[in-house]
């Protein structure tokens, strides 16, 4: 059953997928539970959050404070193994190196993929979001709308859990009853934070993050998933009478031992294994879809990490969800004389339209938040609130100058102190030492707010990756060559964030050590920065123009599917991951059904 | 390079101090690895552990002396050198990542240019000064804005050391206690604010 080595997988499997993140989770779970045999194959280590997670480790116990460093470019404690930005011994090449032109691509070599150290903010996207080119002519248009991924946005935040609640706001969607759990209490912070946006005319409503603010119903839950399926229904409801409610410490980046968030690694992983339906083979560096001769897919090669040797796996049908750039690489690389350009890319679409999220930020200083007494804010590890989209009609009207929107997540609190604390504080202290600045770092200790713009960001022509002629990974796997470039929508978007930070701090009564930054592309973060890479195999309504149809199925070989970021038609504001559960969860149902019907 | 040996090459660059700047890589580099992109995140680490430290005992005493200066005790907490703050720096300034590296030139050659400067107002190293004697020279250089000319990189390491040392003693625990911070407990709920302080605050 479980985990397997390239000596012990079976010889034939009815579905390879083809790594281990919010895709291949989602795809092996709803088809292991189904009944489908299932092969996945992980390119990085295995990986074990229940004795691996540092929790509530403090700075001291880890090197350097626990700060960045290259080997962990999110701090020692982030869950993230063999990743970051680069991955020694798997380059890629940027065609440009200019910050305009700079794409960076986010890699993270273990089971489970980024889920481990994701923010784990699910935001739905909303019936624009489907038909952005329909609305205001730009852009590409989704072979899908709303309806269409409403009920598997409902089937998944029952599934890993999410909170949040139901505003009712212009297209950010509500969730049916049921689906989602209680938002955590807001911070002092985000109290003032939320009064003084409203008072700008500036939302600001319960984040929602796939965290568990209290256990999911394990009885409610799992009949509503599997409704015809007891099997199913046992299996998950003994995996979620497991998983623990927040305990309200430790950040969620470091994962979660007890499983209280999300990660596909402590939620779709153990039901799926336990269906005995998922074989898992980690250190699987995927390279080729292999292709029969009657013209489908016949399995995958691997480079298997622990011998370096070549292997083979064989299935019926093979889905793709080694994250955006990673599936397109790898069709790239299963050139055939029936596809020199690429597997899937009769439309000469693959690696085309390739989108981040627009980024920038701003933090300010809150005289009202100074010298509060003691107060435990861990709380939810951040987005108890933050602000959707709101400027829908000034947008319409051609007030904006940009044509798509985006979202603040906003924060502040006495966080758990560390490197950061004390630093950089001449601008309000004037560059005191001794006891008096034991006196500042206390004053100021929690009086600070930060702000993140995240926006959508409108797929271009200048925005693609493709083989670099040249440069070969440590496995002799030709690498991705991005090419990058931001539009005027992207870089007034930015500045707008800048003007909106800044104007929400003057009316807290704070300051900014900097006035916003007016010049968008001074703004605005590097191309990947956001790690909110999609695209690539866009889904379409036509085959001469998109990689796969509605069901994330590639045009040109009828048992090959992409499920991860790749098939984004568009990048709305709202983060992807929870998107990229739901096409997943689509696709595999609708799999599942073709198989039954013996069409695949 | 010893201390002596160090006061010496300040001295004699002195009137080149804003090369500090430019000319980082004039303190030799230990080539060390990091610990790598895998390494066991539920451990303990210590100072030394994982790449050699770089310190003498001069060095030691000298960045204690400026650390407690910077952090002194109070009722509240200890100072800065009683928590392993000098550790920490050690620890930072041998590291093998690229932060580390810029920050090794600019504190030992800051380090050394503090000696030095003592020397020549008071005729003993830094740590030998009395506290006003060693406030005289700090006042000089704690405001990088605001620093005479002549002072403007001797600045910049003060303002550097400060954050070492700041960002090492509130990673402790006494930092922690200082600084009233009472999470990273598990609970069985999370209440919020207390309403008194929402009240107090007009954000009931």
């Amino acid at each position: 059953m479980p985990f397997v080595t390239a000596d012990s997988q079976r010889d034939s499997y009815d579905v390879i997928v083809v790594g281990s993140g919010a895709a291949g989770g989602q795809s092996a779970y709803t088809l292991a539970m189904e009944g489908a045999k299932v092969l996945m194959l992980e390119a990085g280590r295995h990986y074990d959050p229940a004795t691996e997670t540092p929790m509530f480790k403090t700075p001291d116990q880890a090197p350097l404070a626990g700060t960045s460093t290259p080997d962990k470019p999110f701090g020692f404690y982030d869950a993230t193994i063999d990743g970051g930005w680069e991955v020694p011994g798997e380059p890629y090449v940027r065609a440009s190196e200019d910050d305009a032109g700079r794409f960076e691509w986010w890699r993270a070599r273990m089971l489970g993929g980024r889920t481990n150290h994701w923010g784990r903010i699910a935001l739905r996207y909303g019936p624009y979001d489907f038909k952005p080119h329909t609305r205001d002519g730009l852009g590409l248009d989704w072979p899908v709308g709303y309806p269409d991924i409403a009920p598997y946005y409902d089937k998944v935040e029952l599934l890993i859990g999410v909170y949040g609640s139901n505003a009712g706001l212009e297209n950010t969607p509500d969730s049916p009853a049921g689906c989602l759990l209680p938002p955590p209490r807001p911070l002092v912070s985000d109290l003032l934070i939320a009064q003084r946006a409203r008072r700008l005319g500036i939302p600001a409503i319960p984040g929602h993050r796939a965290v568990l603010t209290r256990a999911l119903d394990a009885h409610v839950n799992p009949a509503r998933l599997h409704p015809h399926n007891a099997t199913a229904r046992r299996i998950l409801a003994a995996d979620m009478r497991s998983r623990a409610a927040c305990l309200w410490a430790t950040p969620c980046g470091r994962g979660c031992s007890i499983r209280a968030n999300y990660q596909s690694t402590t939620v779709h992983l153990p039901p799926a294994l336990a269906s005995g339906n998922l074989d898992i083979t980690t250190d699987a560096m995927v390279y080729e879809v292999t292709l029969g001769r009657d013209g489908r897919a016949s399995g995958v090669s691997f480079v298997d990490r622990s011998t370096r040797r070549q292997r083979q796996a064989r299935a019926r049908v093979v889905i793709l969800a080694a994250s955006a750039c990673e599936s397109v690489r790898l069709l790239m690389n299963s050139r055939s004389v029936a596809f020199p350009q690429g597997l899937a890319n009769s439309s000469g679409r693959l690696g085309r339209y390739l989108m981040d999220t627009v980024g920038s930020s701003v933090s300010g200083q809150v005289p009202l938040l100074e010298s509060l007494p003691p107060l435990n804010e861990d709380a939810a590890d951040g987005m108890q609130l933050y602000t959707p989209w709101w400027l829908y009609r000034e947008q319409r009207a051609g007030k904006l100058g940009f044509a798509r929107g985006y979202h603040v997540e906003f924060g502040g609190g006495k966080r758990m102190p560390g490197h950061g604390t004390g630093a950089e504080l001449e601008w309000l202290t004037g560059g005191s030492y001794g006891a008096r600045f034991k006196e500042d770092v206390r004053r100021y200790y929690g009086s600070f707010v930060n702000f993140d713009g995240r926006g959508e960001m409108i797929p271009n022509e200048q925005s693609y990756c493709e083989i670099d002629p040249q440069v070969k990974d440590k496995w002799g796997i030709p690498v991705l060559r991005f090419h990058w470039g931001w539009s005027q929508h992207e870089r007034r978007q930015a500045a707008h964030m800048q003007k909106t930070f800044v104007d929400i701090i003057g009316a807290m009564g704070g300051r900014t050590r900097e006035p916003a930054q007016t010049d968008g592309a001074k703004a605005i973060a590097p191309g990947g920065s956001i790690i909110h890479e999609v695209g690539g195999a866009v889904m379409g309504a036509a085959a001469r123009s998109s990689v796969t149809n509605a069901w994330c199925q590639t045009w040109d070989v009828p048992n090959l599917f992409v499920t991860d970021g790749a098939v984004f038609a568009s990048n709305a504001d709202k983060n992807p991951t929870l998107t990229i559960m739901a096409l997943a969860w689509r696709a595999a149902d609708h799999i599942l059904e073709r198989m039954r019907r013996r069409e695949l | 390079m010893d201390r002596r040996t160090t006061i010496k090459w300040v001295l004699a660059a002195s009137a080149a101090w804003p090369l500090l700047e430019v000319r980082t890589g004039t303190v030799p580099v230990p080539a060390t690895p990091g610990y790598g992109t895998d390494p066991r995140l539920t451990r303990d680490y210590r100072p030394g552990e994982l790449w050699p430290l770089t310190f003498t005992p001069g060095q030691r005493r000298l960045a204690a002396a400026l650390a407690d200066l910077i952090i002194p005790a109070d009722p509240r907490s200890p100072a800065a050198s009683a928590v392993g703050v000098v550790d920490f720096i050690d620890e930072w300034v041998s590291a093998p990542y690229p932060r580390s590296r810029r920050d090794r030139s600019v504190v030992l050659e800051g380090l050394a240019w503090l000696d030095a400067e003592s020397s020549r107002r008071f005729g003993r190293e830094f740590a030998a000064l009395a506290a006003t004697e060693q406030t005289r020279i700090c006042d000089d250089i704690c405001a990088p804005a605001r620093a005479a000319a002549a002072h403007r990189a001797a600045a910049r390491f003060f303002a550097r050391f400060r954050d070492l040392t700041a960002g090492a003693f509130y990673s402790t625990g006494a930092g922690r206690k200082d600084l009233g911070y009472i999470g990273n407990v598990p609970l069985t709920h999370f209440d919020g604010p207390p309403a008194a302080l929402l009240a107090k605050l007009n954000l009931s």
